[in-house]
């Protein structure tokens, strides 16, 4: 049984903050693939096209019959703890700070047998079930499950290390004007988290909404606009100390394409979209970066709410488009800055939302922002990088990741 | 032989002569006019650091800004409106400096405005004011009072579902002020118009028909209620910008002390 987290204390002011340590981030070019199958909360192992042989450790050519091409893929993570001990000594900071740590091997049904972290609920001899996780370093590392956790199962101190949890965190999201603000809230208090401050843009223009977030507990609106940056460093040097996960929603949409569209707009885009997103960033990014191991409410994710478009453009939304495949772009390089800190960027990629006036003429399926809250919320909860949310968003990140010259067509002509 | 200009300055140095800053300050959080968003909208004021001492530039501090012609107190040139598009030197950089210093009357509004969001200047308003103080004088800028610059957050735009609701002149109002040929129409609201300005035959009668006119436009002025009906004079110079149909500005007025 895990030990359930107990809400953090206040933090002692006489104390330094613990600075960030990571696990070792060292890997082999073959052993990356671990970590980009745990980004998406997907178990997989590199898999041989030519006798099928599953692969453990990763490698670049086949154990069984040599063959280099090994496809990574997912698997069937059940397995069985076939041994398992406990570490007590360590050269590396990152464990010694854990001691002791529990590590075991694990027997696959599809084939190989498995180091792995053990998760506090089981040991040698246990049906397990196997996942991949990020750990702190950013890097894939595998973990055994079991197969039907307690009820405080996230809390277990491995897990716990590895996720974005909101539980006991402060959370704050950028533009509560935004649709997906008021489920976001909702959906983040569900999941325990202690507090969430939204930014409010323009508070001299009213908005009806604003009501729901005042009648709410443990919620606060605060002034902040992402194209203002005096706003941001206002708001980082009030709150910056205390912001755990940050989630961006703020996002500028005008239908139109390139043209024939208004560079106004366009430029809009980029302010909100873009360089919002970098100031964000540069606002409140080294604070949660240096808050990393501060305890159970410690800094742990940088959310961006991205349009799929971000990867390929829907032309009828050309400027709309060419400003989130840029912030999709800020976020790759802000997660390489990040991952020095154990920082985690995650990216929730959506399609048209449900109620959202600029997406209404467009037929559906649509996204509604209780399924983008759920999304973010899951993502968070499993520690992911990249999330996708809603029928459009998910069925154009897998045919783009199959063949994006082949989805580029689609979109732009030729592909009904 | 006495010199008016030396005069004057000499009065202002005395403090016989004061000046009245009628500018609100260029801010971020200070609202701008809102359209129906599938217009193109009015850029907010924005001010970006270039360097500040450091890195970027070690001895000196600047920034960079961006707004709208529109943004903050601001001049309305007749090139602004439809109506005056083809109105002869109708942008600021064409227009003859000579108008921007100029005599000013102010008509008091603010008691009905207080109590009507939708206060509106009309003729019998206008010819109340001049029984009192006389005709409004050719070529002079006309200021409405209201005191809605004293409004701050929403309160300022006070929009509804139904758009926003500030006080403004009747298309009659505009029609006999441009009678009386003044320079110019100036409110404490964020554009000459009423918030409900739009449902007036012609729409956004101020603007329409004073800059069809060739006539000026001053708004999101304050600190009116310093001034006096009539005898001051108003300082209203805007940047000069090529083909600019308006600009932010400092306003200022000199009183009598």
């Amino acid at each position: 049984m895990s030990e359930p987290l107990v809400p953090p204390k206040k933090k002692d002011p006489q104390k330094r903050t613990t600075v960030p340590v990571l696990p070792p981030a060292t890997r082999s070019r073959a052993a990356l693939g671990l970590g980009v199958m745990a980004a998406q909360g997907r178990f997989g192992l590199q898999v041989c096209a030519e006798c099928e042989a599953v692969q453990y450790p990763p490698r670049d050519a086949c154990h069984k019959c040599l063959s280099v091409d090994l496809r990574w893929q997912d698997v069937d993570p059940s397995g069985t703890v076939m041994a398992e001990t406990t570490i007590r000594v360590s050269p590396e900071p990152y464990f010694r700070e854990r001691m002791p740590w529990r590590m075991g091997a694990v027997k696959l049904e599809a084939g190989p047998m498995l180091n792995c972290h053990l998760h506090g609920e089981v040991g040698r001899g246990d049906a397990v079930r196997m996942a991949l996780k990020l750990d702190r370093a950013g890097q894939g590392v595998l973990v055994a499950l079991p197969q039907k956790g307690s009820a405080a199962m996230q809390d277990d101190p491995v897990l716990r290390a590895m996720s974005s949890d909101p539980k006991y965190r402060r959370v704050l999201i950028s533009d509560a004007r935004a649709p997906v603000a008021l489920a976001l809230t909702q959906a983040l208090l569900k999941a325990g988290a202690s507090h969430v401050f939204l930014g409010e843009p323009e508070a001299w223009r009213s908005w009806p909404e604003r009501a729901a977030f005042e009648a709410m507990e443990n919620v606060s609106l605060l002034p902040l606009d992402v194209t203002d940056v005096t706003s941001i460093e206002k708001l980082a040097a009030e709150i910056g100390g205390k912001v755990d996960i940050l989630i961006n929603t703020a996002s500028f949409v005008r239908p139109g394409g390139i043209m024939g569209n208004d560079t106004g707009f366009a430029r809009d885009s980029f302010e909100v979209n873009t360089l919002g997103l970098m100031r964000l960033a540069q606002g409140f990014g080294p604070g949660m970066a240096a808050r990393v191991q501060d305890g159970t409410n410690s800094a742990a994710a940088f959310v961006n709410i991205l349009s799929v478009q971000a990867l390929v453009p829907d032309p009828g939304f050309g400027t709309f488009g060419a400003s989130q495949a840029a912030a999709r772009s800020i976020s790759q390089s802000l997660r390489a800055e990040f991952r020095q800190s154990g920082l985690r960027v995650m990216n929730v990629y959506i399609g048209p939302i449900e109620g959202d006036a600029w997406f209404q003429p467009l037929p559906p399926p649509k996204v509604t922002p209780s399924a983008i809250a759920r999304s973010v919320v899951g993502g968070l909860v499993d520690g992911l990088e990249e999330v996708t949310c809603g029928d459009i968003a998910r069925d154009h990140y897998a045919r783009w990741q199959a063949d994006a010259l082949l989805l580029e067509r689609e979109m732009t002509g030729g592909g009904s | 032989m006495s010199d008016l200009i030396a005069d004057v300055a000499v009065a202002l140095g005395r403090g016989a002569a004061r000046i009245v800053d009628l500018t609100h300050t260029l801010d971020p959080d200070f609202p701008v006019i809102i359209l129906p968003p599938e217009f193109g909208q009015c850029a907010r004021f924005r001010m970006e650091e270039v360097s500040a001492y450091d890195h970027r530039g070690p001895a000196w501090k600047w920034h960079n800004l961006t707004l709208n012609e529109h943004t903050g107190t601001h001049f309305d040139a007749p090139i602004h409106w439809v109506s005056g598009k083809d109105v002869p030197n109708g942008a600021v950089d064409e227009i003859d400096p000579g108008v921007f210093v100029g005599p000013v009357v102010v008509i008091d509004c603010s008691e009905g405005a207080a109590k009507d969001d939708d206060f509106e200047l009309t003729p019998e308003i206008i010819k109340a004011w001049e029984a009192e103080h006389g005709e409004i004088p050719a070529d002079s800028w006309v200021l409405m009072r209201t005191d809605w610059s004293k409004r701050s957050g929403a309160a300022y735009l006070n929009m509804a579902e139904d758009g926003p609701h500030s006080p403004g002149p009747t298309p009659a109002a505009i029609e006999l002020l441009l009678k009386r040929d003044i320079r110019g129409f100036g409110t404490e609201t964020v554009g000459t118009d009423a918030g409900q300005g739009a449902h007036y035959v012609p729409p956004y009668p101020a603007h329409y028909l004073l800059h069809g006119a060739g006539k000026f436009g001053l708004q999101c002025l304050r600190n009116l209620d310093q001034l006096p009906p009539t005898g001051a004079l108003l300082i209203a110079p805007p940047l000069k910008i090529k083909g600019g149909t308006g600009s932010p500005l400092r306003v200022l007025a000199m009183v009598t002390a």
